[in-house]
């Protein structure tokens, strides 16, 4: 019976133990560790992709970059984990990385049973529809009988099976394991179209040899709001990434860029001030430095500008801005008061 | 009767000129039968129809330094995908300034292996001489001492990670497999049953779900704040994969051996230690290097399963590089290239080992 006691004593100590070395906060581990460790995808041009020297870029890359800003006051103290789908969740979950920031789509069950959080979105992706205009289609409620081509086992396989068979419309999917692949025999006429995520679909119509040609339809049949994701259980480094993103988005509302960030400091507006922190108390409430935006927004940054740099109609994706413009001109991204 | 033969003046007559020479060979090697003629006609047709149009497209009508819009327009193969991105395949992430450090590193290793090739050459220096290569190689690899910057281990990639990889998970596989094969062979029952076991498990699941037991499930095991680096994960898991297979092939090495041998090792008074190391070993090792070495080719190769794990191996940079809009669609190109390459790497493996046979052999 003693020796019952003893050992209940003993894994009562152990669970305290390993409890106090999860309430020490993802924030105190990363600052300890001197560099934040991100895990991004690595595959998707302008969202996570080295170029030719080697060097991570892409929007899902800048807002890593942005958090290690905010935390370190320095956007280069970031690490880059490249994670493939079924790796990403299982290499947060034990603290591999410290934040996701790999096209994730938000779902319920991505919320509660596998234990996440997700922050505010940084890309309102959706899956669409690319045609040849030759075709002569407006709406991909013409496509009756169409041959799709499509990657298999996604979740895009299946948006496009129950959106011909909400419709009531005949078609033939022509599964294509590899992106490259799958291009390739769109633009050689083996399919009608092409299904993907609107951002993706950008990527494949940027190699055709005569872009212009294709067209993407106006349907977006799916949801796919993209977010950095943490663990669930360390508030304090949801708070930061959370409002890392929203930081970006306020920014570009406030008209802050990275050019002019030095003299919107001396700006006579109290919310600006507030933002900059030149009238502290932000950085303060958040637990990182009270000019964390201002290292934000001067190396990284503001949303548009990461949008343009990495997405936008400049770069071989030509995405226009749609629901990923601010609320003020029409999009979705409204970020919560800085107050 | 002999004065009349040796005088008569005997004409040295040629051998028809169908039966030598180039029209001999042919003849004998080509069209000797029917069957064998069709074949060759056949062959030779094919080879007419398709190395022609694979020579044009290699090299006439190819690109070699071009951004990719040039490529696009080319008839002929776009080598400019090699040429443009050929740091970034070769090394992966190491920063582009310090990449003479992988490249430095991958020269010693070549000219560690290049002086091993020769048996005469395995003497103690040598031994020497692989510990340090192999610590400059760490060292250049990783920095942090002498001046060079630190690289962390997640920025390796490339080449120098498939070779560290195949390397090292080579020359530790191929130890740990030789302990194994003498511990099933063991009459410890306990080491024999566990030696089993391991040997069993471990070929019972293909690599890949090693791989992602090593990447998705260990870690979750793991206590708090402890994570072990992504490659070494990786790597262990190869070595644990490879060295079932050599066991195997071992024992069966070993089983070949007469019970003569073991007995005269007996009568001599050698321990266990000395019979296996100066007897058995020596013969049983022998005999299985043509299937050891299909083994090592084989998990040459499997090194680049470590894609599905997201480490960026030379397979995983070429794919990388495919994903960029510059360069899709021209996999085609990427793929031969890193054909060559893994091909250089087995060729070589394959072409010692029989050198080796050969030198082993002469003294039977």
């Amino acid at each position: 019976m003693k020796l019952f006691k003893v050992c209940a004593v003993m894994v009562a100590v152990a669970v305290i133990a390993t409890a106090g070395v999860a309430v020490a906060g993802t924030l105190q581990e990363v600052r300890s560790r001197g560099v934040l460790i991100a895990g991004v995808n690595g595959a998707v041009f302008g969202f996570s992709m080295p170029d030719k020297k080697g060097v991570w870029k892409g929007l899902d890359v800048d807002t890593a970059k942005a958090i290690a800003a905010a935390v370190f006051g320095d956007a280069n103290k970031v690490r880059f984990t490249a994670l493939t789908g079924v790796q990403r969740l299982p290499a947060l979950q034990s603290k591999e990385i410290d934040v996701l920031c790999r096209n994730t789509t938000q779902t319920l069950t991505r919320t509660t049973v596998n234990g996440l959080n997700f922050a505010h979105v940084n890309y309102y992706d959706g899956q669409g529809f690319l045609v040849h205009k030759k075709l002569g289609v407006k709406s991909a409620k013409d496509l009756e009988g169409a041959t799709v081509c499509v990657l298999p086992g996604t979740t895009t396989e299946m948006n496009a099976a129950d959106f011909f068979r909400k419709n009531r419309m005949q078609w033939k999917p022509l599964v294509i394991e590899q992106t490259a692949e799958l291009s390739k025999a769109f633009f050689a006429g083996r399919c009608d179209c092409l299904t993907s995520d609107a951002s993706q679909l950008a990527a494949h119509r940027s190699v055709a040899l005569n872009p212009g040609d294709y067209v993407l339809l106006p349907e977006i049949i799916s949801k796919e709001p993209l977010c950095p994701v943490v663990r669930h259980g360390d508030d304090q480094w949801y708070d930061i990434v959370n409002w890392t993103v929203m930081a970006l988005i306020q920014a570009e509302e406030f008209d802050i860029t990275s050019k002019n960030v030095d003299s919107m400091l001396k700006s006579n507006d109290p919310a600006i001030q507030r933002f900059l922190g030149v009238t502290p108390g932000m950085g303060k409430a958040l637990g990182v430095d009270d000019k964390w935006a201002y290292n934000i927004i001067k190396q990284v940054g503001n949303y548009g500008e990461i949008f343009e740099r990495n997405v936008g109609t400049n770069t071989p994706l030509k995405l226009e801005r749609g629901l990923n413009d601010l609320w003020t001109r029409g999009g979705l991204m409204y970020s919560a008061a800085f107050r | 009767m002999e004065e009349a033969i040796q005088g008569t003046h005997l004409e040295e007559l040629k051998p028809p000129v169908t039966s030598v020479g180039v029209i001999g060979w042919v003849k004998n090697n080509l069209f000797n039968g029917w069957f064998n003629s069709i074949l060759t006609i056949v062959i030779l047709f094919f080879l007419w129809k398709t190395v022609p149009f694979l020579f044009r497209w290699a090299f006439i009508d190819s690109v070699w330094h071009t951004p990719g819009q040039g490529c696009r327009e080319a008839a002929g193969a776009c080598w400019s995908i090699i040429s443009t991105n050929f740091r970034f395949i070769i090394f992966g992430f190491f920063p582009y300034e310090q990449q003479w450090r992988p490249l430095l590193a991958m020269m010693i290793l070549f000219g560690l292996l290049f002086y091993s090739r020769d048996r005469n050459h395995w003497k103690k220096p040598l031994g020497y001489a692989w510990i340090m290569g192999l610590f400059t190689m760490g060292l250049l690899m990783k920095g942090g001492l002498f001046g060079l910057t630190p690289v962390e281990s997640t920025q390796w990639g490339g080449l120098p990670l498939t070779l560290l990889l195949s390397v090292f998970g080579l020359t530790a596989a191929y130890p740990l497999g030789v302990l194994l094969a003498l511990g099933r062979q063991s009459k410890m029952p306990a080491l024999k049953l566990l030696c089993i076991l391991y040997i069993e498990l471990i070929r019972g699941v293909p690599l890949i779900s090693l791989l992602f037991m090593s990447s998705i499930i260990f870690p979750l095991f793991l206590p708090e704040g402890i994570t072990i680096n992504k490659i070494l994960r990786a790597q262990v898991a190869i070595i644990l994969f490879t060295a079932a297979y050599i066991a195997e092939v071992v024992r069966g090495g070993l089983q070949g051996m007469s019970r003569g041998q073991y007995e005269a090792a007996e009568s001599m008074g050698l321990n266990y230690y000395l019979t296996m190391r100066l007897v058995i070993l020596p013969q049983a090792l022998k005999i299985v290097i043509p299937p050891t070495v299909s083994i090592l080719i084989s998990a040459f190769k499997d090194t680049s399963l470590v894609v599905i794990i997201a480490l960026f191996d030379l397979l995983k940079t070429t794919q990388s590089v495919l994903s960029n809009p510059e360069w899709m669609g021209f996999s085609r190109e990427a793929y031969i290239f890193i054909a060559i390459l893994y091909f250089l790497g087995c060729f070589s493996m394959s072409n010692y080992s029989r050198k080796l046979e050969k030198e082993l052999s002469r003294g039977d």
